[in-house]
């Protein structure tokens, strides 16, 4: 750490740099988490509410209830590695950021 | 050597214990972990160390370790019990809870690095006025903490009961006093290393019995859903299709909101890891947020894996077990705790019996010590420091002492509760309300607090007061409450009403009571922290 005082909090929130770093994650983060939410929650919805459809079987004898929940565990890996690929972007401007003023 | 052995024989025909192979190796696990709660013991100095491992794990660790604490009872036992009675509404769980990580990778885990000290509370309190935040998020905490517990020890004394042959009380006292040892003298450092053990034995016990129940069709997938999908206990129960929901949560004339039931499970497990205090703790473990992101993908990756695995140890079960194989409670109803170290017991023998056993049982000491870990640093230092004391310790090594002795309590009033309860409660069902309590009480004013800068302290007490009090009234009020014939509330988990009512709470509290120009002007400071990492807390030991 550069300094001793504590950070000037305000002028760091202010900082341009810093809004386009929030607004950079909000760009992921909301349209990520309304995505998984909405798919994960299909899930009890459709099987609660047409369980006579989720009981088709489609592959041999595994229904689509099944691979619609299969399905999430892909769905979960895939949104995590792509969180990872993209905060690094984050963590660039991030670095960028607080050596503007100076740690 | 001889002699020792005789002595065990002797022992054995006067008290009815059973000197087993799984008892030995139970004891060399145990034994093992002790060895390394001891070593710990002699590194932990200071707060830091004690409360935080001293901040010194590295992020795939972590990762185990998170992973190693959330397949818990509940995840092995409960899971794999639930799936081979109940079918693919036990699989929701397994689905839930690995979908949960997302919440808490997107919205929660960076933040709270940043932002964090020891717990919870301390986000909390960063802005509102600490404490009557500190003192609800502590009871929050504790009630939260209680439920998870009482699943562990219901499934250790299971296990314990059957392994040694000690009844189901004393074998609930014996995990009880082990844990305490564990937390007493080696706070979460040892906690962390025996997480990471078990998750590795866990995983290694997961992908055995699933290899060897694809092994019983030729390791042929097709015939697997084949037989599941006619699934008749090896001959002793009509063929059913476990691939079809329903079996628990389908609209019938006596659930007639099953399927509403549901939602509001699904809707409890994806949002209450986020909410959980002994897995978030697990996050201020770590030098900082990018390794607190690492160790959540590392543990989403590790516990999915496990959870595709429970379709074969959770559904093939049912094809390879005797109804008679599963042991009944004292109502008579099968008790889903145990089908997994039986299916071990019939495909691989004693010894693997055992083996599975002594993993199982890891599992919940050490989710257990984690647990009393969490609650206990909750109560020292949100409670006892900040609320009590103003912040101010008299000694340097005080608050750590009153962590102890909190621990101990904790572990008492556990104890006794597990026992009154019995063996008969599904691990994996109690923990579904842990969760749903998580994210009534606690995730609302997590978000709020991070995200929203009108929140005040009004809506952070009011946000816990609700979900805290909407989700326990309602459990109390359900089949698995007070009235179980007649219940009032007709879902079995409250997530549906108690989560939206938490995020009510905190918002019409904070609407409705006057605009609070500290917690606002600390806003920045706090989104800065949490957004950057500035000024966060490094690792205490020059990493």
């Amino acid at each position: 750490m550069s300094s001793n005082t504590a950070p000037n909090w305000g002028k760091i929130a202010n900082d341009p740099d810093f809004i386009a770093l929030q607004r950079a994650k909000r760009r992921f983060i909301v349209p990520a988490t309304i995505f998984f939410l909405t798919y994960y929650m299909a899930l009890p919805v459709m099987v609660g509410f047409w369980p006579e459809t989720m009981k088709q079987p489609v592959w041999g004898k595994v229904n689509w209830a099944y691979l619609f929940a299969l399905s999430q565990f892909i769905m979960t890996w895939v949104l995590a590695a792509m969180y990872v690929r993209v905060a690094r972007r984050w963590d660039v401007m991030n670095a960028k950021l607080l050596a503007k003023f100076g740690y | 050597m001889f002699l020792f052995l005789a002595q065990a024989a002797a022992a054995e025909q006067k008290t009815g214990f059973k000197f087993t192979p799984a008892f030995w190796m139970f004891s060399a696990f145990v034994a093992l972990t002790l060895v390394i709660t001891w070593f710990s013991a002699r590194k932990a100095t200071g707060s830091a160390a004690y409360f935080a491992a001293g901040r010194s794990i590295k992020g795939w660790q972590n990762g185990l370790a998170v992973a190693g604490d959330y397949m818990s009872a509940a995840s092995f036992l409960g899971i794999s019990g639930i799936i081979c009675l109940k079918g693919y509404d036990g699989f929701m769980y397994s689905v839930g809870f690995l979908v949960a990580y997302l919440t808490v990778l997107f919205l929660v885990a960076e933040p709270l690095r940043n932002a964090g000290k020891y717990t919870m509370a301390d986000l909390l309190a960063y802005r509102m006025s600490p404490r009557p935040v500190r003192a609800m998020a502590s009871l929050s905490t504790l009630v939260v903490s209680t439920f998870y517990m009482i699943a562990q020890m219901v499934g250790a004394g299971g296990i314990i009961e059957k392994l040694i042959g000690i009844p189901y009380a004393p074998a609930v006292i014996g995990v009880g006093v082990l844990m305490l040892i564990y937390v007493v003298f080696g706070g979460m450092l040892a906690t962390t290393w025996v997480q990471i053990i078990k998750a590795i034995l866990l995983m290694g016990g997961a992908f055995a019995l699933s290899i060897m129940v694809l092994g019983k069709y030729n390791y042929s997938i097709g015939s697997f859903f084949d037989a599941v999908s006619a699934a008749d206990y090896a001959g002793s129960k009509a063929p059913v299709n476990l691939l079809n929901p329903g079996m628990a949560y389908g609209v019938t004339e006596a659930n007639p909101y099953g399927n509403w039931d549901f939602i509001s499970l699904a809707l409890g497990l994806v949002l209450g890891t986020a909410g959980l205090p002994h897995i978030l703790v697990r996050f201020y473990t770590v030098p900082d947020a990018k390794t607190a992101r690492v160790s959540v993908v590392w543990a989403t990756a590790i516990i999915g894996v496990f959870y595709v695995l429970t379709t074969f140890f959770g559904f093939g079960a049912a094809t390879i077990l005797k109804m008679s194989d599963i042991p009944l409670d004292l109502a008579g109803k099968p008790n889903g705790n145990m089908v997994a170290p039986i299916l071990a017991q019939v495909l691989g023998g004693d010894y693997f019996f055992a083996f599975i056993s002594a993993v199982a049982f890891a599992t919940i000491l050490a989710v257990v010590a984690g647990l009393t870990m969490s609650a206990s640093t909750s109560f020292a230092h949100d409670f006892y420091t900040n609320v009590l004391h103003h912040g101010k310790v008299k000694t340097v090594g005080e608050e750590v002492r009153v962590a102890r002795i909190t621990a101990f309590f904790v572990g008492a009033v556990s104890i006794g509760l597990a026992i009154k309860l019995g063996s008969s409660v599904n691990a994996a069902m109690l923990v579904g309300l842990a969760f749903a309590v998580a994210a009534s009480a606690n995730l609302p004013v997590i978000l709020f607090s991070i995200f929203w800068k009108r929140f005040n302290t009004t809506g952070a007490v009011s946000g816990l007061v609700v979900g805290l009090v909407s989700s326990i009234v309602l459990i109390l009020l359900s089949k698995n409450g007070i009235n179980k014939l007649h219940p009032i509330f007709p879902l079995t988990n409250p997530g549906i009403v108690s989560i939206p009512l938490g995020f009510l709470g905190a918002w019409l509290g904070t609407i409705l009571s006057a605009p609070d120009p500290n917690a606002e002007a600390k806003f920045a400071e706090l989104n800065v922290r949490a957004q950057t990492g500035l000024g966060a807390e490094k690792a205490s030991s020059g990493h």
